[in-house]
């Protein structure tokens, strides 16, 4: 079975051979130059200044021409190749197989379907694995200058890598996401048996999981912390959302994921900008001054930057145990078949 | 000796439609076993039970000993050739070869090269590029250098034109001469069973109508062809059904020649159109009287 699935994967592994040697010389190229602006920018040995050091080195990445494109596709990298293994190389394995027959032929000789899945299942997921992995070490190891320093700057705080957008772009969890991908690929395959449809619901699925997972299952694996704070809001460093919401950044919280942030009430209403008074037709220092009167405070619901890495472990875990589960599934199901 | 092919009671559904009903067979090993019957009268459904691609509805199966598929012992008992003989299309003559000999623990890598050779087939040659009597061929040399104890072919030749399937008929019996294995082959062409089987089994509306030794079926029936004759048919004889060349009839008692005026040997043709049409009829039963 070794041979088999080696002779049949070889052009696929060869492509992913070609593209991670293709990501592996961009970031490897471009990595170094990066790493030099970080050594060079003071922030190693900073005591007093360091903010400024900070601010003047995510600037000078901010402004090259190369750096934020990288870190934006570094990313979409890690959640792009989850996808592509599950529809690509996931879906085919037993579509394939189906949609032309070759089933019978190799379900004929003297190896058991169980067995015949079970070794592609172990050999491919190994490789996709691997490659999340390596994928995972390029673009966490190019990013860690930005990433020491608390992520790219947005307009209203940074892309640290807690952050939901760059969380499964670092680290350990890329590897189990497309292991994940790889499995649910196989199982839509088997349950489909045609190869085109079960690539695009392969795409479907691991892209609805990747999207969904962070918004809706990962801040609550650990609660978060909340804390409110008496705060005054300044119109000049404040954030208005569409609802007219006003907030004030976190900026005290370095590396931490800030899950929501919300200006209340005396009252313990969430606060808007009114339609009258000083802040709707007079000047900003009325309105600031108005703001000081109003006794705001700051709701924050956190996950602190020391859970980090309980996060990346146990949600490496989880899509790991899925993985498996998607794997058992397809073997169980595969000796069910009634197909001739 | 022990049935290569051991049913008892086997049924098949597909939904809520039968494609296979109470099968009972016991075919003894050694022979060339022709399946027959028209088209969607359950013969692939037949092959595929062998081959345990999937399990019977209802009754039992027994292949070479072993429940069928249901292990790698008795995977490695059995050679399929599947109809439209799937082949991987990427792959060359020789990648096949491999593929049999890493997966079949009796392959037979010398004789699949012989084969191979004979057949005039470049080792490097794309599979997909094959013609379909090519690609038979390569099919039933991974079934054959797998050293089964049974080799199945479902319609074989079907796709074939005629000279490809005259000589994968002829390679099949000499290849079978040669390594002992018991054969069992569906087609709807009774010419090309004729030629090649020893055994026969006869389906039609999803049951079996006729099963036996090809010599003994065809001692035991008779073609009565005046019509007058008829009337003086001994009561032991049975009818069963009309055709071409008069009604054929079923001959329980051992028949020595000369045969009366008006009643001749049958041709095997004639005896499974005959079976055929009665099965295929609403009510075989009326047909008897």
């Amino acid at each position: 079975m070794i041979w088999l699935t080696w002779r049949q994967f070889r052009a696929q592994l060869l492509v992913v051979v070609v593209a991670l040697g293709v990501v592996a010389l961009i970031f490897g190229v471009t990595g170094p130059g990066l790493a030099h602006l970080y050594l060079t920018s003071g922030l190693l040995t900073c005591h007093r200044n360091c903010a400024a050091l900070k601010t003047s080195f995510l600037n000078a990445v901010k402004s090259d021409t190369v750096y934020p494109a990288l870190t934006i596709i570094g990313a979409a990298l890690l959640y792009v190749a989850p996808v592509l293994i599950g529809a690509f190389v996931g879906a085919p394995l037993a579509a394939r197989e189906f949609e032309t027959g070759t089933f019978r032929l190799a379900w004929n000789q003297s190896v058991t379907r169980g067995r015949w899945l079970a070794a592609k299942i172990a050999l491919i997921g190994f490789v996709a694995a691997a490659t999340g992995a390596i994928l995972s070490l390029i673009v966490t190891w190019w990013s860690r200058p930005v990433d020491r320093v608390g992520g790219m700057p947005l307009a209203n705080g940074q892309l640290g890598k807690f952050s939901p957008l760059i969380f499964g772009a670092r680290d350990v969890v890329p590897i189990a996401y497309a292991a994940l991908g790889f499995t649910v690929g196989v199982l839509i395959g088997l349950l489909v048996r045609r190869t085109l449809p079960a690539m695009a619901l392969t795409l479907a699925c691991v892209a609805l999981v990747l999207f969904a997972w962070p918004n809706v299952v990962r801040p609550h694996l650990i609660s978060p912390v909340t804390t409110t704070t008496p705060i005054t809001v300044n119109l000049t460093t404040a954030v208005v959302n569409h609802n007219g919401e006003i907030t004030m950044p976190v900026t005290n919280l370095p590396g931490a994921w800030i899950v929501s942030n919300r200006t209340l009430t005396p009252g313990g209403a969430v606060f808007s900008l009114p339609a009258s008074g000083p802040c709707a037709g007079g000047s900003t220092e009325q309105c600031n001054a108005w703001f000081a009167t109003q006794h705001l405070r700051r709701q924050v619901t956190y996950q602190p930057a020391s859970r980090y890495w309980s996060f990346q472990w146990s949600e490496a875990a989880i899509f790991l145990v899925l993985s498996f589960v998607f794997a058992g599934l397809s073997l169980w199901w595969i000796k069910r078949l009634r197909i001739a | 000796m022990e049935a290569v092919v051991d049913a008892r009671g086997l049924g098949k559904r597909y939904g809520d439609k039968w494609g296979l009903t109470d099968v009972s067979l016991a075919v003894p090993p050694g022979h060339v076993t022709g399946l027959v019957g028209p088209n969607g009268a359950g013969k692939s459904t037949l092959l595929h039970l062998i081959t345990g691609l999937f399990p019977p509805t209802t009754g039992s199966i027994t292949v070479a000993g072993g429940r069928p598929a249901g292990g790698a012992t008795q995977l490695a008992k059995v050679g399929f050739v599947p109809q439209d003989t799937p082949v991987y299309a990427g792959f060359s003559v020789a990648d096949h070869l491999r593929l049999g000999a890493h997966l079949n623990p009796r392959w037979d890598g010398a004789l699949a090269r012989e084969r191979v050779e004979k057949l005039g087939l470049g080792l490097s040659q794309k599979a997909g590029r094959l013609s379909g009597g090519q690609r038979a061929q390569l099919a039933l040399t991974l079934a054959i250098a797998k050293r089964p104890e049974l080799l199945v072919l479902d319609e074989p030749v079907a796709s074939l034109d005629p000279l490809a399937r005259r000589d994968f008929l002829r390679d099949l019996i000499e290849a079978r001469r040669t390594h002992a294995m018991s054969v069992v082959l569906s087609s709807h062409l009774v010419g090309d069973l004729e030629r090649v089987c020893d055994y026969l089994i006869l389906l039609a509306a999803s049951r079996v109508q006729l099963a036996g030794p090809v010599d003994a079926l065809l001692a035991a029936h008779r073609l009565i062809y005046t019509s007058g004759e008829r009337s003086v048919m001994p009561k032991e004889w049975t009818a069963i059904a009309e055709t071409d060349h008069g009604l054929l009839v079923r001959v329980d008692e051992p028949f020595g020649d000369p045969s009366p005026p008006g009643v001749a040997a049958v041709e095997l043709e004639d005896l499974v159109l005959a079976y055929m049409s009665r099965g295929m009829s609403p009510n075989p039963e009326e047909e008897n009287r």
